[in-house]
C-alpha cells in the first residue's frame, strides 16, 4: 500500500498594517475604512488612557488589582468593531484584557473599574448588551461562549459568540473541551486568543510545544488564522470574515492574535524581574497606537493638533468615568446575602437579620442576645 | 393538583437580564397532605418516574433540553431517557462528547441565556472533572454579577455505591458539594419523590444537583400520573414513632425503614424523616421530631468526616440541645474508599444492622 497524506494544513499569518504604518491595500479589500481607522485610533487612545488612569488609581490605593490592556488594544478593537458593524449583537465572552471590545459594544466604561475596585455590581451588564462578566478562572469561560452559541443556534437568531483568552489559557482542559464541543456541535463561536507571549512570568515556550497557538484549532477542524494582533486592519478584516464564516456555516473559527503585554501582568506584578528589557523595547516599537497614527498621518487624516485634542478629550472622559465609578454608593450589607439564590432561603434570612454566623444566629436564645 | 405555572414560548426571551427570574413563576407549593396520594393503580420504576418528570416539563417548556453522554441514541446509559429522542428529537435530546466539564460549562452558558438545561452525568463520580464549572461557576454566577445572571440548570445522575463499581466510580457527592452556597441538592429515596422533586428542580431558578442512585432505578412504586411538584426543603415523615428520630436522605432511607420495621418488633418505635433535599435542609422538621423523641440517629451514605450527618448533628446541638436525652449518633459509611469486593462493599454501607444497633444504643437498649 502506498503511503498517502492523511492530513495537511498550513496557517497563514495575516498582517495588513505593518510596524511602519504601511497598509497592504489589496489585503484590506472589504476591510476597515479610513474613517473607521480614525475612530478606532481614537478609541484605542481612550482605552490606553483608561488603562493608565486605572494603574494610578491602584497605586494610590483607590483600586484593588488591575490588569493593564496596554499594547493589546488593536486585537479586541478590530474584532470588537467588526461585531458592532455586524449589528447582530453577537456575544462577547471576555477574560480581562479586551476592555476595548466591550466598550465598543455597549459596556459602560465605569463597569470595568467598578469590577476591579471589588464590586460585584461591576458585573451587572445593562439589558440588551450581550457581554458576559469578566471571568477569573482561566480558560473556563470559552465553554460559556459555546453555551451561548448553542442557545442562539437553538433559537435561530443568527448570532455568534466571540470569546477572548490568553496564550496561557490554551493549556487548560476547559479550553480544549470548548474547542471540541464547538466543533462537534457545529457552534458559531469565534475563539480569539491574545497571544501576548506571557502568562504572568511563564513564557509562551513553556506553555506549549506547538509552533503556533492557531494550529490548536486545526485539531478541532476549525478554520484557523494567525494575525498581527497589533494591527487593527487585520483584526477587523479577519474578525469580520470569521464571524460571517461562523454564522453562515455554523462552525467555530480560531484566531490567534500575536501581540505583547507592554505592562505588567497586573498591578500586583513587576515584569522587570523576569522579562528582558530588550524584548520589551522591541515590542514598544510595534505598539498599535504608533503604527496606526503613522498610517493616519500618511493619509493626512491626523496631525499634532488632533492628537492634542484627542488626548485632552480622552483624559476628560476617563476622569468622568472614574468619578462615576467612585461615586456609586457602597453596596448595602444586605447584598452579602441577597444574591446567593434567586430567592432568599430561611437560613440566609436569619443570617441576614442577625448578621451572625449560622451557629449564633440560629439558636433562638443567642439570637436574642446578639441584638 | 399543583397549579401549573405559565411558561413563555421561546422567542419572547431575548433579554439576558434575569432570564431565570423574570420569565417563570414557580409552582405554588402545597403541603404534604395536599400532594396526590401515593396509592393508585399505576406502578412504575424509579427511572420511569424521572423520565416522566423530564418529559412532562419538556412538553410544556421549549427551553428545556437534555444533554449528556449516551442520553439520545442509546436511550441513556441507564435507560432513564428511553424514548425521549424519538419524542423530542436530536435538537433537545443531545448526545455529547465524553467531556463532563464541557457539557457542564456549555449548559451554564445556555442557562445564562435563558435556556433550561438538564445535564446528565452518567455518574456523579465523573462530575469531579467538571468541578470548576459546577462548583466555581454555576453557583456563583448570580452572586458575582450582583444578582443579574441566574443559572437555572439541573445536573443529574447516579450517586453512591452502584454495586461493585470500585472506589473511583462510587462517589457520594452530597457531603462534598453541599458545602457550597448557591446550589441546591435534591436526593429522592423513592419513585414518587423522584418525579415530584425532579419537576421542581427543573422549574427552580437556581442550579440544582439531583442525586439518583443506580441501585434504585429499577425500584417500583405507585407514582401518580398527574403532575405534582414536591417543594424543596420539606422533609417527609416516612414512619411515625416516639422513641427515636432517624434522619436520612436518598437510598439509605430505605434501609432505615427496614430497620424501623425490625425495631418495632423489639418494641422500639421511631420517626423516620426523609429529608428529600439536603440543601435546603428542613432542620425545623428534625427539631420538631427530636422535641418528641429526645434522641436522634442520622443515617448518611457519605464518609463521616464533615458529612451531611455532621451538619445535621451540629444543627441539632445548636437548635434543640436541651431536648436531647442521649448524644446524637450517626451511621455513615466506613471512612475508607468504597471497596470493590461485594462483601466488603455491603459491610461498608450504612446498612440495616448498623442502623438498628445505633438506635438501640440511643434508646439505651444496646
Ligand atoms: C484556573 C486558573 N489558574 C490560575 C490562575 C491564576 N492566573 C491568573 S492570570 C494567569 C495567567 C494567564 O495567562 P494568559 O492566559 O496568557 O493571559 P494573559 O494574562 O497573558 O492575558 C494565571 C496563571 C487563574 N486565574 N485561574
Ligand atoms: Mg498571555
Amino acid at each position: 500500500m502506498p503511503k498517502k497524506t492523511a492530513y495537511q494544513a498550513k496557517i497563514e499569518h495575516i498582517q495588513i498594517l505593518d510596524e511602519q504604518g504601511k497598509l497592504d491595500a489589496a489585503l484590506n479589500k472589504g476591510g476597515l475604512g479610513d474613517e473607521d481607522a480614525v475612530f478606532l485610533y481614537e478609541q484605542m487612545t481612550v482605552s490606553r488612557t483608561y488603562d493608565e488612569i486605572a494603574f494610578k488609581l491602584q497605586r494610590s490605593g483607590r483600586m484593588g488589582t488591575y490588569p493593564q490592556n496596554k499594547g493589546q488594544e488593536a486585537g479586541p478593537g478590530g474584532i470588537g468593531l467588526a461585531v458592532l458593524h455586524r449589528g447582530k449583537k453577537d456575544w462577547l465572552v471576555p477574560c480581562y484584557r479586551e476592555n476595548l471590545a466591550l466598550f465598543l459594544n455597549g459596556l459602560p466604561m465605569e463597569k470595568i473599574l467598578l469590577h476591579w475596585m471589588g464590586d460585584e455590581r461591576g458585573n451587572q451588564i445593562p439589558e440588551g448588551v450581550h457581554i458576559l462578566p469578566i471571568s477569573i478562572p482561566i480558560g473556563t469561560h470559552p465553554l460559556h461562549a459555546c453555551g451561548l452559541a448553542f442557545a442562539e443556534k437553538y433559537r435561530k437568531t443568527g448570532r455568534a459568540a466571540v470569546t477572548f483568552f490568553g496564550d496561557g489559557a490554551t493549556s487548560e482542559g476547559d479550553f480544549h473541551e470548548a474547542c471540541n464541543f464547538a466543533s462537534a456541535m457545529k457552534l458559531p463561536v469565534v475563539f480569539f486568543c491574545q497571544n501576548n507571549f506571557w502568562a504572568i512570568s511563564v513564557p509562551r515556550a513553556i506553555q506549549t510545544g506547538s509552533e503556533t497557538i492557531a494550529q490548536k484549532g486545526l485539531a478541532y477542524g476549525m478554520p484557523c488564522f494567525q494575525i498581527d494582533g497589533n494591527d487593527i486592519f487585520a483584526s477587523y478584516k479577519v474578525g469580520k470574515d470569521a464571524l460571517e464564516l461562523a454564522v453562515e456555516e455554523s462552525r467555530p473559527v480560531f484566531i490567534e492574535a500575536i501581540t505583547y503585554r507592554l505592562g505588567d501582568h497586573t498591578t500586583a506584578d513587576d515584569a522587570r524581574r523576569y522579562r528582558d528589557s530588550a524584548e520589551l523595547e522591541s515590542w514598544q516599537k510595534k505598539d498599535p497606537l504608533i503604527r496606526t497614527r503613522k498610517y493616519l498621518e500618511s493619509k493626512k487624516l491626523w496631525n499634532d493638533k488632533k492628537q492634542a485634542d484627542l488626548e485632552a478629550r480622552a483624559k476628560k472622559l476617563t476622569e468622568e468615568v472614574v468619578r462615576k465609578a467612585e461615586g456609586i454608593e457602597k453596596p448595602g450589607i444586605d447584598d452579602i446575602f441577597d444574591y446567593t439564590f434567586a430567592e432568599l432561603n430561611d437560613e440566609l434570612r436569619t443570617q441576614k437579620r442577625t448578621l451572625r454566623t449560622a451557629s449564633l444566629a440560629q439558636h433562638p436564645e443567642q439570637e436574642r442576645l446578639s441584638r | 393538583m399543583t397549579t401549573a405555572p405559565s411558561i413563555p414560548t421561546l422567542p419572547i426571551i431575548d433579554s439576558p437580564i434575569h432570564p431565570a427570574l423574570t420569565n417563570v413563576s414557580l409552582p405554588s407549593f402545597v403541603d404534604e397532605h395536599e400532594l396526590p396520594s401515593r396509592e393508585g393503580s399505576r406502578v412504575i420504576q424509579f427511572r420511569e418516574a424521572l423520565r416522566e418528570a423530564m418529559s412532562e416539563e419538556m412538553r410544556r417548556d421549549p427551553r428545556i433540553f437534555l444533554m449528556g453522554e449516551e442520553v439520545a441514541q442509546y436511550n441513556g446509559a441507564y435507560k432513564v431517557s428511553q424514548g425521549m429522542l424519538d419524542e423530542f428529537g436530536p435538537q433537545r435530546i443531545i448526545d455529547s462528547p465524553i467531556s463532563e466539564n464541557g457539557f457542564a460549562g456549555l449548559g451554564i452558558g445556555a442557562a445564562m441565556y435563558g435556556l433550561r438545561p438538564i445535564i446528565e452525568f452518567m455518574s456523579w463520580s465523573f462530575s469531579l472533572v467538571a468541578a470548576d464549572q459546577i462548583l466555581n461557576n454555576a453557583p456563583k454566577m448570580l452572586y458575582m454579577s450582583g444578582g443579574q445572571w441566574g443559572c437555572p440548570i439541573v445536573f443529574r445522575g447516579n450517586n453512591g455505591a452502584g454495586g461493585q463499581l470500585g472506589s473511583t466510580h462510587s462517589w457520594c457527592v452530597e457531603a462534598l458539594y453541599s458545602n457550597v452556597p448557591g446550589l441546591k441538592i435534591a436526593i429522592p429515596s423513592c419513585p414518587y419523590d423522584a418525579k415530584g422533586l425532579l419537576k421542581t428542580a427543573i422549574r427552580d431558578p437556581d442550579p440544582v444537583f439531583f442525586l439518583e442512585s443506580e441501585r434504585m432505578l429499577g425500584d417500583k412504586a405507585h407514582v401518580p400520573e398527574e403532575e405534582y411538584y414536591i417543594p424543596f426543603g420539606r422533609a417527609a415523615l416516612r414512619r411515625e414513632g416516639s422513641d427515636c428520630t432517624i434522619v436520612s436522605f436518598g437510598r439509605p432511607v430505605n434501609f432505615c425503614l427496614e430497620a424501623a420495621a425490625e425495631l418495632a418488633n423489639e418494641g422500639i418505635s421511631v420517626d423516620v424523616l426523609d429529608m428529600r433535599t439536603v440543601r435546603p435542609l428542613d432542620s425545623a422538621a428534625i427539631v420538631r421530631s427530636i422535641q418528641k423523641t429526645g434522641r436522634v440517629v442520622v443515617v448518611d451514605q457519605c464518609w463521616p468526616f464533615a458529612s451531611v450527618a455532621s451538619e445535621v448533628i451540629t444543627q441539632v446541638v445548636e437548635k434543640c440541645f436541651d431536648y436531647l436525652d442521649h448524644q446524637p449518633l450517626r451511621v455513615n459509611t466506613d471512612d475508607v474508599p468504597t471497596p470493590y469486593a461485594k462483601t466488603l462493599e455491603q459491610e461498608y454501607l450504612p446498612h440495616k444492622r448498623k442502623i438498628i444497633e445505633a438506635v438501640r444504643s440511643a434508646v439505651g437498649k444496646a
